[in-house]
């Protein structure tokens, strides 16, 4: 459908690109048989158009369902939206039309639902369904299950019901369609109102709790229904012809029967199938944004081979802390002393670039007091990285019952601790104060040329709620 | 310690590692050191190929498809117990690492060692001793842990079964720090012998003490 350079009236697009002819021929039945009329490219679209300038005004955008605003598809909202009414007095029309035409206008409202993109998108719902062959398929395969349900039901019954039932045939495969080509938000909603179907012919891997109270009802309304319909056609005579339509009702279910089943069949495969698939792709996500990234950082600094370690490095420790801890990348909240200690670590490398070997042993929750221990070992493992030139790093980092000990150990340049250069003995100072101020004590150990060790120890309080420490072990 | 080692005969070593690219350049590396007799890839044939070379020493990958290296180790055993492993490894998730070690590896290092002293440990492990390196030394620590494990997890280990002296412990910690066995014993004011005798009976007890008070420890490790 052209869109002409200066639309007289809103655009109505199901498809601007060429070639698509299916969309665009459900569109004109669309069109036909809605209470709107609209003949797109005929003479007498001013008297059209006309007709809608004294009823009302469009917001001027193309029609567009509107999911955000729906009972069913959005189709009324959008409607209402296009042409200016309120989507409630749209409602009101089709229901309306709904028992006037004797059903034929709820799967034009379907239709309308496939054909109709949704608001912000441009392709339709049938657009998609076209390439779903196994959609296709169970649309048909739904609908002549309904079509053979409701021939039985016509011989059986007088026929006044089903007048609205069969273009119901028409709504199930539209339905069916809609329901496997939706767009994932318009899918939840969806998924919620067929996942009783689904439960019944999708095999038994999730049976649900409503199953069985769900198939009791299934059988009482049966039976009544049975035994309603034979009462009217007057008891025992019935049971001859509904002998025969029986036989013929099993043919129909043998012809047919192994086809549904397949399609029941293969659709559970698929689901299985889209389940793995999503699994992968978040496996790749995750590999891509880590290792992926890494190793193209790596070729991009190969003659660089401090910044190569230290890639690698941060690369390692983020994948044995997502492989043997289950932490994914990047999440880094630190809840645990030795979790503080694996953060020191991090931050060190990415920082100063010198590889730093960390060995924990034990673990525990952090309190103020331990929280200062970390910090002061940062400060000593920064101080290493900057100053010592070691090309390793050792952290070492034990809980035991009644204290925390952390060792910080170069073999680097080493300093004498009697001519110390002033920013290092404040540093050093900070270290030791801070273990001081909160009951813990700091020894430093340096030789020149043999590398430097700074030991911290910080007692433990142990709170009445907290872990009993292990029994028999206290000194 | 190396001193001693350079005028001996270099040790015919077999790797197994199902890397390719691993073992090309272990085997480049470590050329002059050790002789490289042989390479596997996986279980079967590493088994195959270590009755068929009696090497001195086996570098184990932790890792193998077929089976994982304490399978290797279990199997060559029963023939021929005189053949030593030493245990290599990218990832050290605590309960493969002490299981390839219960199985009888001699020492575990990680693939991140250099090569000098990846020699150096292969020496260590021919000549009978054990090698321990920083990360192992950690497990074990931490599997025979004087430490209340976190508030959530039950201690692992009746008190009885705390079978380090605290001088091992001592040793062990010094070791988890990076000290070599030469420092650790300068540290100490204790000849190097005693600290080799002191680790070799860390790997014993760690490979006799009960197999279920470690196994719990391992499963205990992987849920925190």
């Amino acid at each position: 459908m052209q869109e002409p350079s200066e639309p007289p009236w809103p655009p109505f697009r199901f498809q601007d690109r060429p070639g698509r002819s299916h969309p665009r021929r459900h569109g004109h039945r669309w069109q036909d048989q809605q209470a709107f009329q609209d003949r797109p490219e005929g003479e007498d679209r001013p008297d059209w158009r006309s007709h809608f300038r004294r009823h009302g005004h469009g917001d001027g955008n193309p029609l567009r369902r509107d999911p955000e605003d729906r009972i069913a598809g959005g189709v009324a909202a959008g409607l209402g939206t296009w042409r200016g009414f309120s989507p409630t007095t749209v409602r009101i029309g089709c229901v309306v039309a709904a028992l006037v035409t004797t059903g034929w206008a709820v799967p034009i409202y379907f239709i309308g639902w496939l054909v109709i993109p949704a608001k912000g998108s441009e392709t339709s719902i049938a657009a998609k369904a076209r390439h779903d062959s196994q959609g296709v398929a169970l649309a048909v395969g739904v609908a002549s299950l309904l079509a053979v349900f409701l021939l039985l039901a016509g011989v059986l019954n007088d026929g006044s019901i089903e007048i609205y039932c069969w273009p119901q045939v028409v709504s199930v495969a539209c339905l069916t369609l809609i329901w496997r080509n939706a767009p994932e938000g318009e899918q939840a909603g969806l998924r919620h109102l067929v996942a009783p179907l689904e439960s019944l012919g999708g095999g038994g891997d999730n049976v649900r709790h409503g199953t069985k109270l769900r198939f009791a009802v299934a059988a009482g309304l049966l039976i009544a229904g049975l035994s309603v319909l034979i009462s009217l056609r007057g008891g025992l005579s019935l049971l001859a012809p509904l002998g025969g339509f029986l036989l013929v009702a099993a043919a129909i279910v043998v012809l047919l029967g192994p086809w549904w089943l397949r399609i029941a069949r293969d659709l559970l495969f698929e689901r299985q199938a889209r389940a793995r698939a999503e699994e992968r792709a978040d496996m790749a996500a995750r590999v891509h944004d880590s290792v992926l990234q890494t190793l193209a950082l790596i070729q991009r600094s190969a003659e660089d081979p401090q910044t190569v370690v230290q890639l690698a490095r941060a690369q390692e420790r983020e994948l044995r802390s997502w492989l043997f801890e289950g932490r994914a990348p990047g999440d880094i909240t630190v809840t645990s002393f030795a979790a503080g200690i694996r953060e020191i670590q991090r931050d060190a490398e990415a920082r100063h670039g010198v590889p730093v070997e960390v060995v924990t042993v034990g673990d525990c929750p952090l309190d103020e007091h331990l929280s200062a221990l970390l910090a002061a070992a940062r400060e000593a493992t920064v101080n290493a990285a900057k100053w010592s030139g070691a090309s390793v790093i050792s952290l070492f980092a034990e809980v035991e019952a009644d204290k925390v000990e952390v060792a910080v150990r170069d073999r680097g340049s080493g300093f004498d601790p009697d001519s110390v250069p002033a920013d290092r003995k404040g540093v050093a100072e900070s270290i030791r104060g801070r273990m001081l101020r909160h009951g813990g004590s700091a020894t430093v150990q340096s030789t020149l040329g043999e590398g430097t060790k700074v030991t911290l120890t910080m007692a433990r309080i142990l709170t009445p709620a907290g872990p009993a420490p292990a029994d028999g072990r206290r000194r | 310690m190396s001193a001693a080692a350079g005028d001996r005969r270099a040790p015919r070593v077999v790797l197994v590692d199902d890397h390719g690219l691993f073992r090309s350049g272990v085997r480049a590396e470590l050329g002059r050191q050790v002789e490289v007799i042989g390479e596997a890839e996986d279980v079967a044939p590493a088994i195959e190929l270590i009755g068929r070379e009696l090497p001195d020493v086996v570098l184990l990958d932790v890792h193998l498809p077929g089976g994982g290296g304490h399978a290797v180790i279990t199997e060559v055993k029963k023939e021929h117990p005189e053949i030593k492993f030493l245990a290599l490894s990218a990832s050290d998730a605590p309960e493969d690492v002490i299981a390839v070690i219960r199985a009888g590896a001699r020492g575990y290092v990680t693939k991140t060692i250099s090569t000098a002293d990846l020699a150096d440990a292969i020496r260590r492990v021919a000549d009978g001793d054990a090698v321990f390196s920083h990360r192992l030394a950690g497990f074990v620590l931490d599997a025979f842990a004087t430490a209340p494990a976190a508030p959530d997890v039950r201690p692992s280990f009746d008190p009885e079964l705390d079978q380090l002296t605290s001088r091992e412990r001592e040793v062990l910690r010094l070791i988890a720090q990076g000290y070599t066995y030469k420092e650790v014993a300068r540290e100490l004011f204790i000849s190097v012998k005693t600290v080799e005798s002191h680790v070799s009976s860390v790997l014993r007890k760690l490979q006799l003490s009960s197999r279920h008070q470690l196994t719990r420890w391992a499963a205990e490790r992987r849920l925190t």
